[in-house]
Formats: C-alpha cells, sequence, structure tokens
C-alpha cells in the first residue's frame, strides 16, 4: 500500500532533489489563521506538511515551540480541531502529505481506535509521537500501521548500531533524523557528523532520510539537503508567526504571508542542495 | 475500567516492560531510550551486589542516620481517646510515627538520593541533575552531590522558588546550581520537563536524579526500592515493640515515594489496612486539588502511564496543595495499579484538615511535621477515633515542617 508520503518522496527521487518537510502549530495563534498558513505551505515550496498537536508539557521541545504550542491552546485549539483542520487544507489539496507531530497522551485521551479512524476520514498520512519509542510500539504504531497510516520515527545520535534495527522495524514513510542530542531550535549540529549519520542510517534502510532539529536557515538546508532525502524546519517557523505577533498577541502582519516568505527562501536551499552536491 | 486481577502477590511488580498492570511503561523520547535501558542495564547489576547494599547500608546508618525510630505518639494518642470518649466511642487506636523527619536533610528524601548517587557513581557520570518542588528532593540531591563530589543543577519552578526560599539557599549553599523554570506555572511539572530537557540535551555524562517513585521504567521500581527500607524497618519495629503487625497503615502521596516505601513490604500483609493520602487541596468539586487518582483519569506523562490530572483533549492541568510536595498532578504508576486492585485506598485531605493536623501534632506531640505528613496525620486523626484501643497504626512521619513555617503563618494571617 503507498501512502501520500510514499509518492511524494518518489516523486522528488525522480526530480533529484530533496523534500522540503514544514513543521507549524495547529491553532496557533488561533484556528482561521493557522488554517491560513497551512494553506499557503504547498505554494511556498513545502513538500511535505508536519501538523504540531499542540501539548500542555511538550518534553522534547524548545521555547519556541513551547509558546507556540500555549498560544494554540489558550487560542482553543485540540485535537478534534487539528483534525478538522487537516481535513479543511485536504479538501482544496489531495496530493501534499500530513504528517500529525506531537506527544501521546491527547492521542490516547481521544481513544487509539477513534482516532485512527477519524485520522485517516481528515486525510492524514502519517504520525509522528515523539514519546512513543520502539518499546511502545503495541500503543499506537502497530495499529497506525494496521489501519493504513504510516508511522514515522525518529533517530538519533544515541541510537547506536546495535539498536537502529529496533528503531527502523515498524517505521515507514520516512525516517527522522534528530540532528543532535537535545531540543527543538537548538543550535545545529556539525553537518559532517549528520552526513555520516544519515549514510549509517541508510545502511539499514530503503527508507527516505530526512533531518531535523536545528534547520533554520536556506544554507542550512542545502547543506543537509546534499545527503539527506529531506529537511525539516519546524522552529523558524513557528518564530517566523511570533514575530509577528504583538505583545498581547495581536497581529502586526499576516503570519501566513510571513511563514510563506520563509518557506520560500527554504525551498530555494533544498533546490540546490543536489546542484551544490554535484559540483 | 475493568478492575485488573488480583495477583498472589502484590510485590512483583513491574513486569520486563515496566508494567504495574497498564501503568508505568517507558514513554520517552527516542534521544533517551538508550540511556534508559543503560540505567536498567546498571540497577540490574547492583540491586542485588552485596557490596553495592553494604556500601548504601554504611552510608544510611553513618550519614543519614538510619534505622529512623518508630515512635509511639503518645500525646496525640491520648488527644484522639479523649476525642473517642467524647463522641461516646470509648476507643482510639494507639498511633505510632515512622520519623523520617529524623533523618539527615529532615525527609525521606535522603533514602533515594544516597541510593541513586551510588548508582550514578557505578555508571561514570559526571554530573548531576534533579527537578524539585517543595525543595526537598533539591536539597537531598544537593547533599549527596557534595558528598560525593558531583557538580548538581536543580530544577526549580518559578513559583515554587519563590514559595520556599530557606530551601532554595540550602541547595546553593551546599554548591549545586538552582535553575528557575518559568515555563507553564513554575510548579514541579514543569521542573520535570526542563529537567528532562536538560538530560536530552546532555545525554553523555549526565545523571538524571528522579525524586519520586514516577517517570519512565526504571524509575519508579529503584526509587521505591530505596524507599522500602522506611516500611521494612517499621515492620520489624512493629513486631518488635507490639510483637504483630498493624493494624492500618498511612502516608500522604504526592508522587507517591515515602507513600510506597511505607506501604511495599506490607503489601502481602492482608490484614494490614493501607490507605494513601492525596492532597485535596480546597476541594475536588473544583480544580485546585492534586486528587489524581480521586479526581484524575489515566493518561500519559512524564515517560509513564498514570493517574493525571487533565482535560478532556488530554492537556495536562496544574493542581493545588497547600504543600508544595504534593503539588503535582500525577501520581507513581505503581500508586495507580495498587488503586485500581483495590489493595491500597487513596482518600483526600484538604488543606485546611492538614493544617489543623500541623498544628495538633505541634502542641500534642512538641513534633512540627512536614505539611505532607500533615496529611496523613490528618487522616488518623479523621478514623482513629473510632478503632479499638487494642489497635495499631502507623503514620509515616515523611519529614519536618521546619520549611513549612512561613506558609502556615501566611495561613494563619501571622508575619514572622
Amino acid at each position: 500500500m503507498t501512502t501520500r508520503i510514499d509518492r511524494r518522496m518518489a516523486k522528488l527521487k525522480a526530480e533529484g532533489r530533496p523534500a522540503l518537510v514544514t513543521y507549524f502549530m495547529g491553532g496557533d495563534p488561533d484556528y482561521d489563521t493557522s488554517l491560513s498558513i497551512m494553506k499557503a505551505l504547498p505554494g511556498a515550496g513545502s513538500d511535505i506538511i508536519e501538523l504540531g498537536m499542540p501539548f500542555s508539557d511538550p518534553m522534547a521541545d524548545g521555547p519556541a515551540i513551547q509558546a507556540a504550542g500555549l498560544r494554540a491552546l489558550k487560542g482553543g485549539q485540540t485535537l478534534v480541531k487539528t483534525l478538522k483542520m487537516a481535513s479543511e487544507f485536504r479538501a482544496g489539496d489531495n496530493e501534499t502529505p500530513i504528517v500529525l507531530m506531537g506527544y501521546y497522551n491527547p492521542i490516547y485521551i481521544y481513544g487509539v481506535d477513534r482516532f485512527l479512524r477519524d485520522a485517516l476520514a481528515s486525510g492524514i498520512d502519517g504520525l509522528i509521537v515523539v514519546d512513543l519509542p520502539p518499546e511502545m510500539d503495541e500503543e499506537l504504531c502497530i495499529p497506525a500501521l494496521k489501519a493504513g497510516i504510516n508511522f514515522i520515527r525518529l533517530a538519533t545520535p544515541t541510537t547506536d548500531d546495535k539498536r537502529l534495527p529496533k528503531v527502523l522495524q515498524n517505521t515507514s514513510g520516512f525516517v527522522y533524523y534528530v540532528s543532535m542530542t537535545g531540543i527543538t531550535g537548538s543550535a545545529l549540529a556539525d553537518t559532517g557528523k549528520v552526513a555520516a549519520a544519515v549514510g549509517r542510517i541508510k545502511g539499514h534502510t530503503d527508507l527516505p532520510v530526512c533531518v531535523g532539529f536545528g534547520v533554520k536557515t536556506a544554507e542550512q538546508a542545502r547543506v543537509i539537503g546534499a545527503n539527506a532525502d529531506g529537511v525539516v524546519v519546524g522552529t523558524a517557523i513557528v518564530n517566523a508567526v511570533a514575530n509577528v505577533l504583538g505583545p498581547k498577541g495581536e497581529k502586526t502582519a499576516d503570519p501566513a504571508e510571513a511563514v510563506a516568505t520563509l518557506v520560500s527562501g527554504l525551498s530555494q536551499g533544498v533546490r540546490a542542495a543536489r546542484l551544490a552536491a554535484a559540483e | 475500567m475493568d478492575k485488573p486481577a488480583i495477583p498472589n502477590s502484590f510485590r512483583t511488580g513491574p513486569d520486563e516492560q515496566g508494567m504495574f498492570g497498564i501503568f508505568g511503561g517507558r514513554f520517552v523520547a527516542e534521544t533517551l531510550m538508550p540511556l534508559i535501558l543503560d540505567l536498567e542495564r546498571h540497577w540490574n547489576e547492583v540491586k542485588d551486589d552485596p557490596d553495592f547494599k553494604a556500601e548504601l547500608t554504611d552510608l544510611s546508618t553513618h550519614y543519614a542516620g538510619r534505622p529512623s525510630k518508630l515512635y509511639f505518639a503518645e500525646g496525640l494518642t491520648r488527644h484522639l481517646r479523649e476525642v473517642s470518649s467524647a463522641k461516646g466511642l470509648g476507643g482510639g487506636a494507639k498511633v505510632y510515627f515512622k520519623r523520617e523527619d529524623l533523618n539527615h536533610t529532615g525527609s525521606h528524601k535522603i533514602n533515594n538520593c544516597l541510593g541513586q548517587i551510588l548508582l550514578a557513581k557505578r555508571m561514570g557520570k559526571k554530573r548531576i541533575i534533579a527537578e524539585t518542588g517543595a525543595g526537598q528532593h533539591g536539597v537531598a540531591s544537593a547533599t549527596v552531590a557534595a558528598r560525593f563530589g558531583f557538580p548538581c543543577v536543580v530544577y526549580m519552578g518559578a513559583t515554587d522558588v519563590a514559595r520556599q526560599s530557606p530551601n532554595v539557599f540550602r541547595m546553593k549553599l551546599l554548591g549545586a546550581e538552582v535553575r528557575p523554570v518559568t515555563a507553564g506555572h513554575g510548579t514541579l511539572k514543569d521542573a520535570m520537563n526542563e529537567a528532562l530537557r536538560d538530560w536530552v540535551t546532555n545525554v553523555e555524562d549526565t545523571y538524571y536524579l528522579i525524586g519520586t517513585a514516577a517517570g519512565p521504567h526504571p524509575y519508579p521500581e529503584l526509587v521505591r526500592d530505596f524507599q522500602s527500607v522506611i516500611g521494612t524497618e517499621a515492620r520489624a519495629q512493629i513486631l518488635e515493640q507490639e510483637g504483630r503487625l498493624p493494624d492500618t497503615i498511612i502516608a500522604c502521596v504526592g508522587g507517591g515515594s515515602n507513600a510506597i516505601g511505607l506501604f511495599h513490604p506490607f503489601l502481602d500483609d492482608k490484614d494490614v489496612r493501607i490507605i494513601g493520602i492525596e492532597a485535596g487541596g480546597r476541594g475536588l468539586d473544583g480544580i485546585e486539588h492534586c486528587a489524581s487518582m480521586n479526581a484524575g483519569a489515566p493518561g500519559v506523562l512524564h515517560g509513564n502511564r498514570t493517574y493525571l490530572l487533565q482535560d478532556a483533549d488530554g492537556q495536562i492541568m496544574d493542581g493545588h496543595s497547600i504543600s508544595a510536595g504534593l503539588d503535582y498532578p500525577g501520581v507513581g504508576p505503581e500508586h495507580s495499579w495498587l488503586r485500581d486492585t483495590g489493595r491500597v485506598e487513596y482518600v483526600p485531605i484538604l488543606d485546611d484538615e492538614a493544617l489543623e493536623a500541623f498544628k495538633l501534632t505541634t502542641r500534642v506531640e512538641g513534633i512540627i511535621p512536614a505539611l505532607e505528613s500533615a496529611h496523613a496525620i490528618a487522616h488518623a486523626v479523621k478514623i482513629v477515633p473510632a478503632m479499638d484501643k487494642d489497635q495499631i497504626v502507623i503514620v509515616n512521619l515523611s519529614g519536618r515542617g521546619d520549611k513549612d513555617v512561613h506558609t502556615v503563618a501566611n495561613m494563619l494571617g501571622m508575619e514572622i
């Protein structure tokens, strides 16, 4: 069974360039604005959308994504609304893959079976759930795979060769390589080491390997994209939203436009990645 | 929810996956998973190692002052017998206090910290991080870090830093760096998030010294085992002093480390009634309490599945308690399992009831209990008058209350 993610990755491989994977926080700063951001992403050059599900206690995230999640929750975002946002987006775009990213508890409380049914109906293609390592696969990973939704696992610098097969075992769609030991939004790790790690993972799997954590600029996207099959940008996008919000949360400019400008630049980066590599 | 099957023994958990029934587990980011497996490997090596045990026992005896006394609280017993007579009941069980307040650093927290610092040393770690709410665990962590020459960073919610300033000063004197956490509401839950963020960043050299019997496996098990010295001693002491087991044992439950420490050695003594006391705050009708097992639902936070205070969307709520040490929206996973199996009863005590017990104990026993422990005493005050005179109750006096005098003065409208 192929998914939108598989098809998109195959298409980009044929084009000879890495994917630009863009993360934004669902509901930040409010539902309508956030939906307008989501709708602007493909046109600005995003190949895969990661739709963040806000959580009160995001243990793997840095201050920027923490704050975005709190803004979203304050704006009334819930998992029900995040799924609604996906289906509204899907009504106008049946190609761009959507990956839900967040933490397990809201899904657990929603009910795993009900969640998978509703996610599928909303046009969700994949899940990244930060606090579900392979040891907890029975919880959501295996039911999701059975339902036809990709379960995208994080591999990290602490995932050694001995452990890697376990991490890759039930992974599908792509592998998300976390470039550093740390939280989202930290400084980018040594790009040489990242490239070596991507090579190491590719030695264990045929799945595309996307790299995230710390990528903020078009230049970084270009360098990382030379080896990786995709580049994930999150904190920089969330910051682009925060930067056009005033002290009381009022909009000082159009967040969708701010995000689109940033993403256009990043997409130039991924499009130049293999040209540079070929030089 | 279906009630889990009653096991032959309540003392065999967790299973290999770190589960107590549906509770517990290892819900952590992949970056931390290899570290947790490494910790489990070392823990399994040391837990039956006689050399490790000998070193811990030696420190517990000569550094921390164990065994702690099991004290017949004659003043409180007499008072509650008068209450019983006034009600025309003519009863009143004998009340004993397990005196964890007499330990070095003033609470049960040192038991766990000594065990974990020896583990950190064995693992070759170079740096200690910890989270703290009231500051008791922070002080105990800073203490063992000083004793063993480790740099130590303690994460503490900014709200707690403000309301527990004497403990902040103690930690600094002991050489620890206290990092106030402003995220969220600035309490224990936020401090724990920040400690996890530190750990995920500093994976090579850092040991995370968790303060309660919660978090990802193997923490709930190892913290319980280090704290079980409380119940093991109490069980032997009551047999020595009274020639029989108690009828009822009571302890307060925040994360639940002092409670599981007292309870665990008694779990298979079927005739011993076991009661855990949750912080009822200003009442369970609203949201100003920390009674996750009475008013919460199972969910996943901080690496384990357990009862949590949360909304219908699975967002974690901030609780409230007069006692910073009980101010946590979750509870250790083994307690959740003991609740569902029915082996342990969990009941709430309100802020006001704890405060009354605090004042009463101070007056009739000359002991200033921690506000946390006062919750457990408050429940004894409720049930003891209706018990018979030949019955026995043990209350875990988990810590001393010197740290709480400012809070109490505030509550009583006094200035000190």
